[in-house]
C-alpha cells in the first residue's frame, strides 16, 4: 500500500502522466485508489494535435494498468520520508 | 463497503454516471456515449454509443448502440464538454471518414518508408 499512500499525498498537485499508448496528460490529481487508477481535473494533453478527441475533455479517469510514468512536481516529494517508509514497509512485511 | 471503496477513484465515477463521456480504448478507438453503469474493474455500459473518428478537420460518428466495454480495454474516460466537442470539425459520412482514415494511414506508411530510405542513403 506504500505507493497508494504516496499517491494520496500528491492529491491536489499538478502531475504529468504518460500512458502506455504514449499519450501524455497533465492535470491536477483529484483521487487515487488501490489499483492506482487516477482521476485528474483541468487536463491538457501535451501533443493535442495528435489526439484531437481530447480537446473537449476537462476531467478524466485513467485506468492504473495503462500508466507508464507519473511525474510529480519535484518539491512535493520528500525522498527521505519515502525512503524511511520503504524500509518500514519492508520490515513489517516479513 | 469499506472507506477505501468510498474514496477510490473507481467509485468516484458515480459523478460521471448519466453524463456523456469519451472513452479511449487500448486499440486507440474513441467511443462517446452516456455512462449508465460501471464496476471496480472499470467494466462500463454506454448507452447510445458512437465511435468518433476524426481525420484532420473532419469527423464522423459510427453508431454502436448499447455498448459494454470490458475494463481491461479502457485507457481513459473523460467527461465531454458538449459546447466545444465538435468545434472546428466538419461532419462527413461514415464511409467518407473511413476512406480518409485509410488514406491517412497510407500516407503515414509512405512517410516512414521515405524517411527510412533517406536514412539509408545518408548512412552510405
Amino acid at each position: 500500500m506504500l505507493f497508494y499512500s504516496f499517491f494520496k499525498t500528491l492529491v491536489g498537485k499538478q502531475i504529468t502522466v504518460e500512458l502506455k499508448n504514449d499519450l501524455e496528460i497533465r492535470g491536477t490529481l483529484v483521487s487515487v485508489d488501490q489499483y492506482l487508477n487516477i482521476k485528474l481535473e483541468s487536463v491538457s494533453v501535451l501533443d493535442e494535435e495528435k489526439y484531437p478527441h481530447m480537446k473537449s475533455v476537462r476531467d478524466c479517469f485513467v485506468r492504473g494498468s495503462v500508466v507508464r510514468y507519473v511525474q510529480p512536481p519535484e518539491e512535493s516529494v520528500d525522498v527521505d520520508i519515502l525512503h524511511d517508509a520503504t524500509r518500514r514497509e519492508a520490515r513489517s512485511a516479513v | 463497503m469499506t472507506d477505501t471503496w468510498q474514496l477510490s477513484a473507481v467509485a468516484s465515477l458515480v459523478e460521471d454516471i448519466d453524463k456523456k463521456i469519451l472513452v479511449v480504448l487500448r486499440d486507440n478507438s474513441n467511443i462517446v456515449g452516456t455512462l449508465r453503469s460501471f464496476d471496480q474493474f472499470a467494466n462500463i455500459v454506454l448507452e447510445n454509443a458512437v465511435e468518433r473518428m476524426i481525420v484532420g478537420t473532419h469527423y464522423s460518428d459510427v453508431p454502436l448502440g448499447l455498448y459494454i466495454v470490458r475494463g481491461e480495454n479502457v485507457v481513459l474516460m473523460g467527461d465531454v464538454d458538449e459546447a466545444i466537442e465538435l468545434k472546428g470539425l466538419t461532419w462527413v459520412e461514415n464511409d467518407e471518414i473511413r476512406r480518409m482514415k485509410d488514406a491517412e494511414m497510407e500516407a503515414d506508411k509512405m512517410h516512414g518508408l521515405i524517411a527510412r530510405n533517406l536514412d539509408m542513403l545518408l548512412d552510405d
